[in-house]
């Protein structure tokens, strides 16, 4: 009995499996009273599922719970919603911000638990036509502000502030809770500058101080260390290490984050090229892409080159690529075969023989309700009047819809997509099918450089490898230069010469393939970057 | 082009003229067609009296809908539609004075709410279209309301008045005549200022009503209501039961139409069965625009700032044009072609500056990250 | 077997299925209540060719992604002002119609591309500002046919007045040039208005032909899918652009066939709430706020004006008492409101 007051918090055995695939295996935690956990993993190692199970989220429930208990303050427990969670004493502080903008910080921190005054009303229609009492609000408001220790209006309107006040209102909303215990944060320093980033954690360190734990979830490495009494290294579903700052250091946690090489890199170290041609050059990118902002990156690949683009989820590394193809505001300089391109064109970029498979496979690569034939040379046309029938001297261009059909055929066939004829609708087809479909549209434009953006996501074992064995097919028989983003780093490994990592926007490093893991995982955690940051005009 | 360029002014002048377009543009056609019409000033402030204690209530109803986001709401006509058939009925029972009123009022509430808790529902199934769906609503009401009053009075629902039935024994004549309770609440604390009769008693219960929405809005209930309009779905995160929410905003709304119809009915004295509802949904939005509001923001000022601009023009269009045109027919013209125009720029101006907002919103998070990592 | 029956209520949705099933009894219920059935299948064809090309124009807005077309109005003010033109000079027969027909096309070419402009400025709320720029519109036409300066004793107010008169007669000018051209006699009492019909295929046709082009497809595009549109390079305010001029331009067109079919020029505001039937016709057809075909248009034209000629006839003769008006407000506008309730995919 001793023992176990001595934790806030327990998870024993706790496993998770999404639709047959094990995310969460057997894992064990416990947290004290007052202590302050950090959270690192790699994507998809089962952080935000975890969390997920913890503060009772419907999508857990919906997809068959958990197994394993959950112990918290001396009960056990299973949320049925965030709300229960919130009740018990658990606050959570998401990435994405959840607030009014057209309400005062006072407001928001009180969001939907504003204290009231009594009112005559309420006997007849209910609590709720209570009014509020401002007085109330505006102190408890001022409270919250003063733990976190940063000047903050709160009369002020949160849509004026800058940023870093907003997540700090987000803290804030949740300090407010008395009944708060544990408190989850998911990459609070994400927006913070590095002064607001010391605040920040200056506040958690005195919330602690008070008794309350805290699980500290952030791919800063540095951060971490700082600040946290022990840190859990999360990898592939399971609990790989426990650590305490003070007796490690960051290659060491890099290392049980990445792992040892599970796949050899396909290139042996000789195979891989040198510096040939250049074929793209990027310059201090910006990219203005909701969760995936690129904030001054720069690289260049080789002609023919497999060139890989990884890092954690919503450092960045996805807006490259949508940010050159002109689906997001874009600014910088980047030249294709030595001659600058228009940034923010689709058009433009798609003329000049750069094409994209985007992750958004279902909102961006197809046109579910129309049929196999028409999502393979729709682009095609457009873009290069192929598969078009002139008439009347040209001033009518017509479908032709036999050559579609033919070139269709000819792709189901070359990437064995499962369908029942050319004109089945695109949504029918499974994951990846789809994902064939995108690729063979993309294709039919003949294109010199392909965008690749997680390739294989939601696809099962055997499409994956044959989804990676096009791509190699096509780099090696016509020599496209292929750019591949992916989460997964071990895919990245397995087809790319080269990988550079995306860390916070930027490029954090280029390493050839046939490198350790960990190294890898030192860029990916903040450390060892070199961070340089140029302004454009 | 030349609105882009207007956003990227922050000239404080300039965004007060964009906000405010329509009370100033109405301002501005007032002052020409005012002289032009010929009336006289005593004329005016007695009109725009009677038209301000007539109109305003339902104008205040239109303020809730648009506090929980729903927009101008439509529904206020489905609340017109309850007063009448309440008014239909103590007409029928021949019951006068201010209890024939009262009566009206209570006969007509549970309908009101009611079909403000259909229209509510509805309304919920259309997210992001409530005005155009709440629009359509009104209409199928019309149709339904035609039914029962045209087809079903007299019929299945016994009407022993027949001097309110049409000469073939069942539905409802065209016009009724209210002589029963006109101007009865108008009347009910006389006063005379100067020349003018002045209907205290209703702008007292328009006073209550705008008491009550000042104190709505103070209560939890009201600032959940705040809290759904501005963002559905981090209400919702937040543990408000959006869609009760929104559909109580209908039902209230509803039903204070519902008592503001019975208010202007009173006054005027005479229904037209078929047609008083018609009008009143796109008069009342036009007036509430008028005033300066728009569809995520209105308030008590706007309502009567929008009386007093909308029928003034509505009074001296017909005379200005026969002025200008030697036609009063134009001037008629021109006030529905001015109604409808007012709320089709309203809504435009709105739609377009929230995407522009949006547009500045995400260039300013741009400009902050750059700003960060420059140092 | 209950699940079949359940599939098919959900993908054809209940109201139509009710609104169909009701035609079905009006139609058997007509020998019995003394109304000739082939009278009655006379008048549906006849107003399936006068009403058809309107419906028809809301195809192209619809598959570009701008909603129901509630501006209807502004179309068919081209098509007035291109009718009213020709019979001020004085045309008459097919030069009459076919030159109201031109200058119409003019007119809604420029009215097009203005409301294309405004609708471009309000991406996703186009379907209430049309709403009302069509009512706006309707309303100082008002002002406008009492302030033109027209001159054919046929059209102005009789003693002296100035200004349009309220409904103009074109008896004598083109009335039924359509209708009457290679008509076919089938016994007494009914006949087959070959030309209204042939005119109606060629639109149908021209609409068919023009989704089958480059532009066309990329429209389709638009409206499916706007994202994967603007990734292919599409200029979607372009394309919008060009299907609301296309849009207007039908619906010219429509209301010159409806007049034609009529015999009158309706002025003022009998156009203003024109647009409802015509979207509740296509809604009827199975087409919702996010996809529109030519098969809803037939569809739909014909079941609604089915409803419109039976209603009338088959109920009052059982009722005694005319609720036709009723009921097709009901009708109509119970099918608006239900399509703008089905929850659509979320197009960004």
């Amino acid at each position: 009995m001793e023992s176990k007051e001595k934790y806030l918090l327990r998870m024993e055995h706790v496993s998770k499996d999404f639709y047959g695939t094990k995310v969460l295996k057997d894992i064990n935690i416990s947290v004290k009273p007052g202590e302050i956990i950090g959270l690192v993993g790699e994507n998809g190692a089962g952080k935000s599922t975890l969390m997920n199970i913890l503060f009772g989220n419907p999508i857990i429930h919906e997809t068959g719970g958990f197994e394993g208990k959950i112990i918290f303050d001396n009960k056990e427990v299973n949320f049925a919603s965030p709300f229960d969670a919130i009740n018990a004493g658990i606050g959570m502080v998401h990435q994405e911000f959840i607030f009014i903008p057209g309400f005062t910080a006072i407001e928001n921190i009180l969001l939907n638990k504003e204290p009231t005054r009594y009112s005559f009303f309420s006997e007849i229609f209910g609590d709720k036509l209570n009014v509020l009492n401002r007085e109330e609000m505006k102190k408890r408001a001022i409270e919250a502000i003063k733990i976190l220790g940063i000047e903050l209006n709160p009369e002020i309107i949160v849509k004026e502030m800058p940023v870093g006040h907003k997540q700090f209102i987000e803290i804030a909303r949740e300090i407010d809770r008395k009944l708060l215990k544990l408190l989850v944060l998911d990459e609070p320093t994400a927006v913070l500058t590095e002064s607001e980033a010391d605040i920040a954690m200056n506040a958690i360190k005195k919330l602690a101080a008070k008794g309350v734990s805290v699980i500290f979830i952030s791919h800063r490495l540095q951060e971490i260390l700082d600040s946290c009494d022990r840190i859990i290294v999360l990898k592939d579903g399971s609990v790989q290490k426990e650590l305490i700052p003070s007796d490690t250091n960051p290659r060491e946690v890099a290392e049980y984050m990445i792992g040892h090489e599970l796949t050899k890199s396909i290139w042996k170290s000789k195979e891989i090229r040198k510096i040939s041609e250049t074929i793209l050059e990027v310059n201090n990118l910006w990219v203005d892409m909701p969760g995936e902002q690129v904030n001054g990156a720069s690289f260049k690949v080789n002609k023919g080159e497999i060139f890989g683009i990884g890092g954690l989820t919503g450092q960045g590394k996805l807006g490259i690529a949508n940010g050159i193809m002109g689906l997001h505001p874009a600014e910088g300089e980047v030249k294709f075969k030595g001659k600058p391109i228009f940034l923010n064109n689709s058009k433009y970029v798609l003329e000049q023989g750069i094409a994209f498979v985007s992750e958004d496979r279902r909102g961006l690569g197809l046109i579910l309700d129309q049929p196999i034939f028409k999502n393979i040379t729709f682009t095609a046309m457009q873009i290069k009047d192929m598969f078009l029938k002139s008439l009347l001297g040209g001033l009518i261009k017509w479908s032709d819809d036999k050559a579609m059909v033919k070139i269709t055929r000819e792709y189901i066939d070359a990437l064995q997509i499962k369908c029942v004829s050319e004109k089945q609708l695109a949504r029918e087809l499974s994951g990846g099918n789809q994902q064939k479909l995108c690729m063979a549209k993309v294709f039919a434009l003949k294109p010199e450089l392909i965008f690749v953006s997680e390739p294989t996501r939601g696809i099962d074992v055997g499409a994956k490898s044959l989804v990676l064995d096009t791509l190699r097919q096509y780099n090696s028989e016509y020599g496209i230069t292929i750019i591949v983003t992916s989460s997964e780093l071990e895919e990245l490994r397995s087809i790319c010469e080269r990988i550079a990592i995306v860390d916070e926007g930027q490029i954090a490093g280029i390493l050839p393939s046939t490198a350790e893991p960990t190294e890898f995982g030192l860029l990916m955690l903040g450390i060892k970057s070199k961070k340089k940051v140029t302004m454009n005009k | 082009m030349r609105k882009q360029s207007l956003t990227k002014t922050m000239n404080p002048g300039v965004l007060f003229l964009i906000n405010y377009a329509v009370p100033i543009i109405f301002i501005i056609l007032i002052a020409f067609a005012i002289p032009l019409s010929g009336l006289s000033g005593i004329y005016f402030i007695r009109e725009l009296m009677i038209r301000l204690s007539r109109n305003s209530f339902l104008i205040l109803a239109l303020l809730i809908p648009v506090m929980a986001g729903m927009g101008m709401n439509f529904s206020i006509v489905l609340g017109a539609m309850a007063g009448e058939i309440g008014l239909i009925f103590i007409t029928d029972w021949q019951i006068i004075g201010i209890s024939g009123m009262l009566l009206a009022i209570l006969i007509s509430t549970p309908i009101a709410v009611l079909l403000g808790y259909f229209a509510g529902i509805v309304l919920n199934r259309a997210k992001g279209r409530e005005m155009v769906t709440g629009f359509m609503l009104a209409f199928f009401m019309n149709g339904i309301y035609q039914l029962f009053v045209l087809f079903g009075m007299g019929n299945i629902i016994p009407i022993s008045n027949s001097s309110i039935l049409l000469p073939r024994g069942y539905g409802i004549r065209n016009t009724i005549n209210l002589l029963g309770i006109r101007q009865v609440l108008d009347n009910l604390i006389p006063l005379k200022i100067g020349d003018i009769l002045t209907p205290v008693a209703t702008f007292l219960v328009i006073a209550t009503l705008c008491v009550f929405i000042t104190w709505f809005r103070k209560t939890k209930l009201g600032q959940d209501m705040r809290t759904v309009g501005q963002d559905n779905e981090v209400a919702r995160v937040s543990g408000i039961n959006v869609e009760r929410i929104r559909v109580l905003s209908i039902v209230i709304s509803t039903v204070l139409a519902c008592y503001g119809q019975i208010l202007f009915l009173q006054n005027i004295g005479t229904m037209n069965t078929y047609q008083s509802h018609e009008q009143v949904g796109v008069f009342a939005i036009a007036a509430l625009l008028v005033g300066g509001a728009s569809v995520a923001k209105a308030n008590i000022p706007n309502v009567f700032i929008g009386v007093i601009l909308f029928h003034t023009m509505f009074v001296v269009a017909p005379r200005a044009g026969k002025a200008l045109m030697g036609q009063a027919q134009l001037g008629e013209y021109f006030r529905v072609f001015v109604s409808y125009g007012v709320i089709a720029f309203s809504l435009a101006l709105y739609a377009w500056r929230k995407r522009v907002e949006k547009e500045n919103e995400r260039k300013k998070i741009m400009n902050y990250k750059k700003s960060i990592l420059v140092k | 077997m209950m699940k079949k029956i359940e599939n098919i209520i959900e993908n054809f949705g209940l109201p139509r299925i009710i609104i169909f099933l009701f035609l079905v009894l009006l139609f058997i219920l007509t020998p019995f209540v003394g109304v000739r059935f082939d009278t009655s299948i006379n008048d549906v064809i006849v107003r399936f060719g006068m009403n058809g090309i309107l419906v028809l124009s809301l195809v192209p807005m619809v598959k570009s992604g701008c909603g129901l077309n509630f501006g209807l109005q502004l179309g068919i003010i081209a098509g007035l002002l291109g009718a009213v033109i020709s019979i001020e000079m004085e045309t008459i027969g097919f030069a009459g119609f076919f030159t109201a027909v031109g200058i119409a096309i003019f007119f809604a070419v420029v009215f097009g591309f203005l409301y294309s402009l405004l609708l471009n400025k309000v991406k996703g709320d186009e379907m209430v500002v049309a709403t009302y720029v069509g009512f706006s519109s309707v309303s100082f036409m008002c002002i406008m046919w009492l302030m033109l300066p027209f001159k054919s004793p046929n059209m102005i107010w009789a003693y002296g007045g100035s200004g349009l008169r309220t409904t103009i007669n074109i008896k004598g000018y083109w009335f039924h040039v359509l209708t009457d051209f290679l008509k076919i006699k089938i016994g007494n009492y009914i006949f087959f208005p070959t030309g209204t019909i042939l005119f109606f295929a060629l639109l149908t046709f021209l609409v068919w032909a023009f989704f089958k082009t480059k532009i066309g497809a990329a429209m389709i595009v638009v409206g499916s899918n706007t994202n994967y549109a603007k990734s292919c390079g599409i200029n979607v305010e372009k394309m919008r652009s060009i299907s609301v001029i296309l849009s207007t331009v039908i619906a010219a067109i429509g209301i010159i066939v409806y007049q034609e079919g009529f015999g009158f020029i309706q002025l003022y505001t009998a156009p203003l709430f024109m647009a409802f039937p015509a979207v509740a016709a296509l809604l009827l057809g199975g087409a919702t706020v996010g996809k529109a075909s030519i098969k809803n248009v037939i569809i739909g034209v014909f079941l609604f004006q089915s409803i419109l000629t039976m209603t009338p006839s088959v109920v009052s003769n059982i009722i005694k008492s005319d609720m036709s008006e009723t009921i097709r407000i009901i009708l109509s506008n119970g099918m608006i409101v239900y399509a703008l309730t089905r929850i659509t995919r979320v197009r960004t």
